[in-house]
């Protein structure tokens, strides 16, 4: 099985570490990963992007032209990546800043409102890891448990006491999937 | 140890650490700006120097003096500030000096863009600046592989007291990756008795130098070093081959187009087409042999290179292949990346349509 | 016998290139002179210009470097900092340090490294024939300016030391002539100075030598040196422009 997955949003909005919180689970679980950004000005807001990739095969090109999931967090995101979703694939999209409907007919469309949860966990900049619980509930391309073994290990110390709202909120991103 | 997820250009800079590199001097350019970032924090963990130079071309210089005085040196670099470093690296190579110099390619010419390219070929692989000289140019197409050639890098370097540059593009330096900094064997290296360290008891002084003002003098001083580069192309050729086995048509293609293409044999082969690739690890000393000998297999009908350029490696192939078989480009260039799609396309093109 | 007068160790054997009455010479032999009376020989290294003096690294007797034109500052930052208990300095001309190397020479003495700079400024390019130097006088003829330097045209020449001693850790920068015996020692005093002061770890040192180019002016050796003291002297004035508190 091969994810090969597009995630992608204004910068700011925690696309990049969305991506890399799920390449380092995907390697804990002992899958060949990469994690590809976009990079540039685009870093200082425009729209930013990366591919990632979970394989249980070597991987080939890092690059991801035919995505088995879109994660869009934005308006442009999704305007520029729904056409690269591969029929039978997977689009989530961030239906809280997000104000259109997907068109396509042939893969299977999610309405995450990440940012609306966010804000009820008390910060917006957790909607990263709502739409996180949302992709993983579809695709199981990682497991929750693997995610917050690796937020554990990233917010040791004394940042430790944002570990159970990040779980919460992959917990609240699973629960929009039914 | 076990796998963790590195970024290229971390991993290339943590990787230059373990090989026993102590200098680094560099200047900010997109996208490499994490290794000197990387470097400006660990180098002097381990009691080495981190300088930011005010140019380019002072930071190559830079390198020049510590290369001569017996360090262990490094620079990097992207397309337009590799190009301000040329006259150093001439320098470096006619005074045989040993350094490692990366150059994580974007899109050119001028300003160009700061996208991932391959169009800095020609540059790395036929001199870079004036005269008759070589680099050993070492391109990965993983950051696995990135961490173990940086290591090699700096053993090539000491042992033929010639610059070694590692050619990687955008993505090279900007993916992450499961990295394993695995022991690299290590080279039985002469010592430095040329380095300029002072005399400190020593009776003839030493002299870094790449002018030789008599004709026949600076004649003995190119045939000399091409002495050596005819070792270098003996000894240190590396190549991956992959699928060549009964294959009709054998792709071109280095670093990370490497990969693309590798998507692209496994889509043709499902269209019943068996597509082989040679990759070059090595881009100076080119892997020509590997080419002539897949020239010469009865099934290969074609040969088509890669690149993320307009054809530089190419006219490489062509030479290799001596006219036994056609050779076909196909590239993007500027930031653009090739999609295995349009790779797949094209090699049905060549081979004369779909089976 | 009694021995009366020795060649300085720091001098190789090896007969000069300079054409006659040229006074890179003297500045060599100063320069050599100040590593051997401070005992800095064997672990001194010195980084020769392109320019005239390109072959000073067959002249002195410790470990020497040749580096691209301009970029002697650099390389000495690089040799300094693999080896910081070194003597390293860089022995540059006029067009070397004051146009293609501005660069590598202001940010050098910006960084404070601890080396030191013989810059010798004869006001024209001598080993390509007598071209404009950036340190050309306004009216002096060279080969690029036929008619004398224009200052409309080609600007003012420029003040290297004044511009240095600008900079905070340019800790000793001084301007000496050695177009006679008076000037010559104060010069040595100078240079070996600037030695101790780098040893000492204080920061970036340079000594302006103003220097003669009998065959690019077109004068004898004699009419070169009191040519240097009339013209040079007045707009190039010899003076200390810093010195450390810890020296003074």
């Amino acid at each position: 099985m091969t994810h090969q997955i597009i995630m992608a949003g204004f910068g700011g909005q925690g696309v990049m570490s969305m991506g890399k919180i799920l390449a380092e689970a995907g390697l804990k679980e002992g899958k060949n990963v990469s994690w590809l950004p976009s990079y540039g000005p685009e870093m200082r807001g425009g729209t930013a992007n990366c591919s990632v990739i979970i394989s249980d095969e070597p991987i080939g090109a890092p690059t991801v032209t035919e995505a088995t999931t879109a994660i869009v967090m934005n308006r442009p995101s999704l305007d520029k990546f729904e056409k690269d979703v591969l029929p039978g694939g997977h689009l989530l999209i961030n239906s809280s800043l997000i104000d259109r409907k997907a068109t396509r007919d042939d893969i299977n469309v999610y309405y995450i409102p990440a940012n609306e949860i966010a804000d009820e966990l008390g910060t917006g900049k957790i909607a990263n890891m709502v739409m996180l619980g949302a992709f993983i509930k579809v695709t199981n391309a990682a497991k929750e448990d693997t995610i917050m073994e690796y937020i554990a290990e990233v917010f040791s110390g004394k940042n430790a006491d944002i570990i159970p709202l990040n779980k919460e909120a992959l917990k609240r991103g699973a629960d929009c999937i039914k | 140890m076990a796998k963790e997820l590195w970024k290229g250009n971390e991993a290339i800079a943590e990787a230059a650490i373990k090989a026993g590199c102590r200098f680094f001097f560099g200047y900010p350019i997109t996208p490499q700006n994490e290794i000197p970032e990387y470097m400006s924090l660990r180098l002097p963990q381990v009691g080495g120097c981190f300088l930011q130079a005010e140019s380019e071309v002072a930071a190559i210089n830079m390198v020049y003096g510590a290369a001569g005085a017996g360090a262990r040196v490094m620079t990097s670099s992207s397309s337009p500030g590799i190009s301000l470093k040329q006259e150093g690296i001439t320098y470096i190579a006619g005074a045989e000096l040993p350094c490692v110099i990366v150059n994580i390619v974007r899109g050119g010419p001028g300003l160009g863009g700061i996208q991932p390219a391959q169009s800095d070929y020609f540059q790395a692989t036929k001199g870079g600046g004036h005269g008759d000289y070589h680099l050993v140019v070492l391109a990965p197409d993983s950051i696995q592989e990135a961490v173990n050639l940086v290591q090699e890098a700096f053993d090539i370097a000491d042992q033929y007291r010639n610059p070694v540059m590692i050619l990687g593009d955008g993505m090279i330096g900007q993916m992450m990756e499961p990295v394993e900094f695995t022991e690299v064997k290590r080279r039985q290296l002469p010592e430095k008795t040329w380095a300029t360290t002072g005399l400190r008891g020593r009776k003839e002084h030493n002299i870094i130098n790449s002018l030789f003002i008599d004709p026949a003098a600076c004649e003995q001083h190119n045939l000399k070093i091409f002495e050596k580069y005819a070792q270098i192309e003996k000894n240190e050729i590396k190549v991956e081959e992959y699928n060549l086995e009964g294959a009709e048509i054998v792709f071109a293609a280095y670093g990370t187009v490497a990969r693309i293409v590798k998507n692209a044999i496994k889509a043709l082969e499902k269209d019943g087409i068996k597509a082989g690739l040679i990759r070059p690890i090595t881009l100076w000393p080119f892997p020509k042999a590997n080419f002539l000998k897949a020239a010469e297999m009865p099934s290969v009908k074609a040969f088509l290179s890669v690149e993320m350029s307009m054809g530089q490696m190419v006219e490489d192939v062509e030479l290799s292949v001596k006219g036994k078989k056609p050779v076909y480009f196909y590239g993007r260039t500027g930031g653009m990346v090739p999609t295995p799609k349009a790779i797949v396309e094209e090699a049905k093109k060549i081979l004369g349509g779909a089976k | 016998m009694a021995v009366v007068f020795e060649k300085t160790k720091g001098l190789t054997d090896k007969p000069t290139h300079y054409c006659p009455g040229c006074t890179h010479g003297i500045i060599h032999r100063l320069v050599a002179e100040s590593l051997e009376e401070l005992g800095l020989l064997d672990k001194a290294v010195g980084v020769a210009p392109v320019g005239c003096s390109v072959f000073a690294y067959d002249y002195f007797s410790c470990d020497m470097q040749e580096a691209a034109h301009g970029r002697a500052p650099a390389c000495a930052t690089g040799i300094k900092r693999v080896h910081p208990d070194s003597a390293v300095f860089t022995y540059q001309g006029d067009g070397d340090l004051a146009s293609i190397g501005t660069a590598e020479i202001v940010h050098a003495a910006m960084r404070g490294e601890k080396i030191t700079t013989i810059f010798v400024n004869n006001a024209i390019y001598g080993m390509t024939g007598g071209q404009m130097a950036p340190t050309t006088l306004v009216g002096q003829k060279a080969t690029t300016a036929p008619l004398g330097r224009d200052a409309d045209h080609a600007g003012m020449p420029i003040r290297m030391s004044e511009m240095l001693a600008t900079i905070p850790k340019a800790v000793f920068i001084e301007r000496v002539s050695v177009h006679d015996v008076p000037n010559i020692i104060k010069a040595k005093k100078a240079i070996k100075k600037a030695f101790e002061i780098q040893m000492k770890g204080l920061g970036f040192t340079m000594v302006e030598v103003l220097s003669t180019c009998p065959t690019n002016w077109g004068k004898t050796p004699i009419e070169a040196l009191k040519w240097l003291k009339e013209n040079m002297i007045p707009y190039y004035p010899i003076q200390n422009f810093r010195t450390p508190e810890e020296v003074k």
